[in-house]
């Protein structure tokens, strides 16, 4: 495929075996807004000082 | 075993294998019955803000609320993107689905839990809206309902990415996955999250409606309970983009312009998209804005990037392709001669345009913190989500379908002629309730409010301008109208697969799929289709009306804080 080739090297480039990892990017997708969505969220709203 | 018994389409060379086209034909027909559904409550819900009108009571308004919002933004969307992501994964890969049972298991319980969802609100104790606030009570089975939803599509986004395991596995596909698969991965992984987030909240939340857990934190649960309702609606974005994909390429032949930068815009989906699920809680107490801003503007500006180059990529690519076929005049040569009778080309290129202009661009006004205050809880809200989800997914999958219809169920489309007018009908519709709903926000109207003029409140009145009843009827009218087409869509699509003529397993003529464009017609003319100006020209009036209507917001809050 155009776009996708290998490096003259036979190396496939970083940003493609990415791309091509569905599992790691299922990983990096729910672990992005379950850190500074969720995560972040949650951790202010449990440490306002209630009285 | 049946698993392994497929048939070659006769017009696309696709392999199809007969569990994984039962599945696709079972869960996109049942996303129509769902559609009919929460479309016929949407009816309520219009004719009912429509102040003259005024259709149900207070009791019944906010049950059909209710219940519209679950059927349209849940259950119809979701059963067909478990219909996109089967095609787009064992369909394009041409290999079996993995396992399945699971997938008839994980649709059964899809099934179970929208309809149970549906008996349960209209027995009148779970009018919660989509939302279901904390402490705001339903009954058990509806937290239940939405559950065994839950889990059901989990299992169809498992089954997906096994299907990919066994691609890989059989090596039915060289290099990379077509960026069609990577669009419904891309689907698929934020479903994931949607899914998890409601699991996390709506459990506890079951559980404390039968009594075992004894309180639940209304702000954790409003910030968990956006991470699966934004969520959710992004699954849609993905989704419909990569139908815009698929749709350039069988109706045009084209390629996209750069494999790169569309599955780096993707990615940036993967990354941010979902972050943006704080504008829906900028004016919730408990949380900094340091949070607030960073996740909708920093984050969410990478994901509306995105879209943008994928807004650029789509009509970029068609015009392409045109141009290499020989539409090479002038600027707009090429849109002129795209197939606008073909609703497969009307609806998607409706669905690009209202997405873009009409839900983007208000969006990003949405998402910014200090604007966001003045539209905040409004009608605003829903006329910019109908926009999005309604103009931009919905009518791109109804575009989808119809190319399907022949493809899968081998039936000829009934009422061609009424097919060819749906996209218009059911595009201008929706475009008059996005502009409608959002004008009447402008002037104030609040959202999911049965009755702006206040009658028997005993008193506690605020006078809304005349302008506003006039934005509600208004609304009212493309309701009318946007029912109309979506009726008329469910009466092609099912009447077709019902009555349509038989195909049979020859070539339908005239041809369904376009042939991929070579790079000889690319080429030709030293290369100048590559040159996209009426593309450009396109993007530059996106960007002048964002420009504009970003700084007309800021002048209208400049406006509203008087500085003495
Ligand atoms: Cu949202």
């Amino acid at each position: 495929m155009k776009d996708q080739d290998q490096t003259e090297s036979g190396q496939v480039p970083m940003m493609q075996k990415l791309l091509d990892n569905p599992f790691l990017l299922l990983f990096i997708g729910v672990a992005s807004p379950s850190i500074l969505y969720l995560g972040w969220g949650l951790a202010e709203i449990f440490t306002l000082p209630v009285r | 075993m049946a698993n392994t018994t497929f048939r070659t389409c006769p017009d696309t060379g696709l392999k199809l294998f007969s569990t994984t086209e039962t599945l696709i034909k079972a869960n996109a027909v049942l996303g129509v019955v769902f559609l009919l559904i929460g479309g016929t409550y949407g009816l309520f819900v219009g004719l009912t803000r429509w102040q003259a009108v005024h259709l149900l009571n207070a009791q019944d308004f906010y049950m059909v609320l209710t219940l519209h919002g679950l059927n349209v933004l849940i259950f119809w969307l979701i059963f067909f993107e478990i219909a996109v992501l089967y095609f787009a994964s064992s369909v394009l890969l041409g290999c079996r689905l993995a396992t399945p049972k699971w997938a008839w298991t994980g649709f059964a319980l899809m099934l179970i839990g929208a309809v149970m969802n549906n008996v349960i609100v209209l027995q009148g104790n779970s009018t919660v809206m989509m939302t279901s606030y904390v402490p705001m009570a339903a009954d058990p089975l509806f937290y239940l309902s939405l559950i065994l939803f839950a889990v059901g599509a989990l299992i169809g986004c498992f089954v997906f990415f096994g299907t990919l395991v066994v691609a890989k596995a059989e090596k039915s596909y060289e290099g990379s996955v077509p960026l069609v698969t990577f669009g419904a991965i891309t689907a698929a992984i934020i479903a994931v999250f949607t899914i998890v987030s409601g699991a996390i909240i709506l459990i506890p939340t079951y559980l404390w409606s039968i009594g075992v857990v004894s309180e639940i934190n209304t702000l954790a649960y409003r910030l968990i309970w956006w991470g699966f309702g934004h969520s959710s609606q992004q699954i849609n974005v993905a989704a419909h983009v990569s139908v815009w994909y698929v749709i350039a390429a069988v109706l045009f032949g084209a390629r996209p312009l750069s494999e790169k930068v569309s599955r780096t815009a993707f990615l940036m989906y993967i990354l941010f998209l979902q972050l943006a699920s704080v504008h829906h809680l900028l004016v919730d107490p408990g949380t900094s804005s340091n949070f607030k801003m960073f996740n909708t503007s920093y984050a969410m500006y990478l994901a509306v990037m995105a879209s943008m180059v994928h807004g650029l990529t789509v009509p970029g690519a068609i015009e392409a392709a045109q141009r290499a076929r020989g539409h090479r005049d002038g600027m707009f040569t090429w849109l002129r001669k795209a197939p606008w009778g073909n609703p497969t080309f009307s609806g998607m290129f409706i669905s690009l345009v209202g997405f873009g202009f009409l839900g983007g661009i208000t969006g990003v006004v949405m998402g910014a913190e200090q604007i966001n205050i003045l539209i905040h809880n409004t009608l605003y809200v829903p006329g910019h989500f109908h926009a999005t989800v309604v103009l931009g997914t919905t009518l791109a999958f109804m575009a989808l379908t119809y190319w399907l219809v022949p493809v899968l169920f081998r039936r000829e489309l009934i009422l061609k002629g009424l097919a060819r007018w749906q996209p218009y009908l059911f595009g201008l519709g929706m475009t008059g309730v996005s502009l409608f709903l959002m004008g009447a926000g402008t002037l104030g109207v609040p959202r999911r409010h049965w009755d702006i003029g206040f009658a028997g409140t005993g008193g506690i009145t605020h006078e809304f301008p005349a302008a506003a009843y006039t934005m509600l009827a208004l609304n009212g009218m493309s309701v009318i109208l946007a029912v109309i087409g979506g009726a008329a869509f469910c009466v092609i699509i099912v009447g077709s697969l019902l009555f349509g003529k038989k195909l049979g397993n020859e070539k339908i003529s005239p041809p369904i799929i376009a042939q991929p464009v070579t790079d000889e017609e690319y080429n030709a003319d030293g290369g100048s289709a590559y040159a996209i100006p009426g593309t450009m020209a396109l993007a530059m009036i996106f960007f002048v009306s964002f420009a504009l209507y970003y700084f007309i917001n800021w002048k209208y809050l400049a406006e509203t804080w008087g500085i003495a």
